[in-house]
């Protein structure tokens, strides 16, 4: 036993210097992330800004580059988990709230909020419709796993989820009779981080750490059901209770993130692959790395989009999805290829 | 001695059908019980009312003389190792990851692995002659290969009872025989171990006693070879047998 115990230490190592990595890179996208921006102003007058509170600096270095800084982590680590979770629930490496049509819903619920100005009497409704309308979407597909749909029959069902929630959204918009509702429609569907403010944090935060919280209590459940349900419910777990946990954990995550930035897909696919090579595929394992490198990978696109546009006019999701979708393709030829 | 699981008068079954018609049986420690009978006859049915998963709607199930709907979740998991038909992994685990999985009946909520689970792991591997993958991962292995990794974990849970639903279909028949071994050797160290068969010669050959269901109701049960009797075997399988020297039986199409 003696190999098996040094290839366990052995990874347990690698892990834990790829988290250590994953935190100094967490550290380097959200200072970065704070020193870009339109304004011109250099790293001293930005800290002192930060610590002062005085002055033009001070208002743009809390009110601007902090709230913008701090929510990509928070959307970030809300999509990394989701999809760590999805997957293990579905065991399916293509389930993601993106793919899966949770964003899209989640667009929705944010976009009948915002323009039916619902969302103005009370802020936190503009997050709660958007978790509705993940945990709507969340919903039916877990229905139709349960109703035996294989991988290819989620992701197809995720697709139809969320042309439905774009045109709703059109929809949605186009009754608000919102003279801005077509650049508006591509923000919600592409997803942005431009001029965020602490009350976006001040609801996406709390949510998202209730949400992953969520997610952690199953993890256990998820691992199990790596050898099936049958198998899983031997074991004592409940699982009916896990998925629960996972839906309802996802749509808090997914509403709040995408209640604060729009609809950002394929950071949850990713992440989650990835990470998977360095902590292993036991999904307990990836829930809270995959938070981290959700995190970095949503600081470093939000960083990387803002040197390459600095007009504004290249949002999130762009890189995003630039990044993901030929990535999501070509784990879809090599599930393919198994079968 | 006392039948670690006994069945009385179970009637059970999903929604309005009624899979399983008055069933009485027991399976006792320290012995195979195999469980054979055609496709639907409600095999696994029974399995799953002894594992809690499937309310009785008249009848009871004592395990370990306790009648199943007393135990906790947890104690039962504990009590019952299930390897269920077909079992595969989903994700591709370390062999001893996978086998780790059946230690989640004895572990605290958020605890670690502790040194006697990977002990129990470790001598599960070796038990199920599987100790040579320890550190490969599931999509490396032979379906043989995975088969025994798969029994470990049921066997990591250290339980008093294994149930195996149909842990021999998909195997080769050198492999088939290594799995029926190793069942024995649990049962062996006092294991009550209960397997459901399509091979009446594996059957006749690997049990103690044989259990055979028809629709929903037994239609023998007993030592393999009044379990398995011409006239039983005609009525349930509408086969006849030839029998090796050692009692065997080798199913025969009835003429």
């Amino acid at each position: 036993m003696g190999n098996a115990s040094t290839t366990l230490n052995s990874r347990r190592d690698h892990a834990q210097a790829v988290t250590l990595v994953l935190l100094a890179l967490l550290a380097g996208a959200f200072v970065l992330s704070f020193l870009l921006g339109p304004a011109d102003l250099g790293i001293g007058a930005l800290f002192t800004g930060l610590w002062s509170g005085q002055g033009a600096a001070g208002v743009i270095a809390r009110e601007i580059r902090l709230p913008r800084a701090a929510l990509a982590l928070v959307v970030g680590a809300a999509l990394g988990t989701s999809g760590a979770a999805l997957q293990g629930l579905f065991r399916n490496p293509l389930a993601e709230p993106g793919v899966t049509g949770v964003t899209s819903s989640a667009g929705l619920g944010a976009v009948v909020a915002l323009y039916f100005g619902l969302a103005a009497g009370n802020p936190w409704l503009l997050p709660l419709f958007a978790i509705a309308g993940a945990l709507a979407s969340a919903g039916i597909l877990y229905l139709l796993s349960r109703g035996g749909a294989g991988a290819m029959a989620l992701v197809l069902a995720g697709v139809a989820i969320a042309s439905l929630a774009t045109a709703l959204t059109a929809l949605a918009l186009s009754f608000a009779r919102n003279p801005y509702a077509m650049s508006e429609m591509v923000l919600w569907m592409l997803g942005s981080l431009k001029d965020r403010t602490m009350s976006d944090l001040s609801f996406a935060l709390p949510l998202t750490l209730i949400g992953i919280a969520l997610l952690l209590s199953a993890a256990r459940g998820l691992d199990a059901l790596t050898l099936g349900e049958e198998a899983a419910q031997s074991l004592g777990i409940d699982v009916g209770s896990v998925r629960g946990r996972v839906v309802l954990g996802v749509a808090l995550a997914t509403g709040a993130a995408t209640a604060a930035a729009g609809a950002v897909s394929f950071v949850g696919l990713v992440v989650p692959h990835v990470l998977r090579r360095f902590y292993g595929y036991e999904p307990s394992r990836l829930i809270l790395p995959s938070a981290l490198g959700g995190a970095v990978l949503v600081a470093a696109a939000d960083v990387v989009i803002r040197i390459i546009a600095p007009d504004g006019q290249l949002l999130l999701g762009v890189l995003t999805a630039m990044l993901g979708a030929p990535f999501f393709l070509w784990l879809i030829l090599r599930l393919l290829r198994e079968t | 001695m006392s039948a670690a699981i006994a069945f009385a008068g179970i009637e059970a079954g999903y929604g309005a059908r009624r899979v399983l018609h008055g069933v009485s049986a027991s399976f006792a420690r320290g012995a195979v019980t195999g469980i054979v009978g055609p496709n639907g006859a409600g095999k696994t049915t029974l399995f799953r009312t002894a594992l809690g998963v499937m309310e009785t709607a008249a009848g009871r199930v004592t395990v370990l003389d306790r009648p199943v709907a007393q135990w906790s979740r947890a104690a039962l998991a504990r009590a019952i190792a299930y390897l269920p038909q077909g079992a595969e992994a989903h994700w591709p685990l370390e062999a001893r990851q996978l086998v780790a999985l059946g230690r989640l009946p004895h572990r605290a909520a958020f605890a670690p692995l502790a040194a006697d689970d990977w002990t129990a792991v470790d001598k599960a591997l070796e038990r199920a002659d599987a100790t040579q993958f320890a550190t490969r991962r599931m999509n490396e292995l032979s379906a043989g290969e995975r088969a025994r990794v798969l029994f470990a974990r049921a066997l990591a849970t250290g339980a008093a009872i294994l149930l195996a639903d149909e842990p021999a279909a998909y195997l080769d028949p050198a492999h088939q025989l290594r799995l029926m071994e190793l069942l024995r050797e649990e049962a062996a160290r006092g294991t009550a171990v209960a397997v459901t068969l399509h091979d009446l010669t594996l059957a006749s050959r690997a049990c103690d006693a044989v259990l055979v269901l028809k629709d929903g109701r037994v239609a023998a049960d007993g030592a393999p070879a009044q379990a398995l009797s011409d006239a039983t075997l005609a009525e349930v399988f509408g086969i006849g047998a030839e029998r090796t020297a050692d009692g065997a039986v080798v199913a025969r199409r009835r003429l």
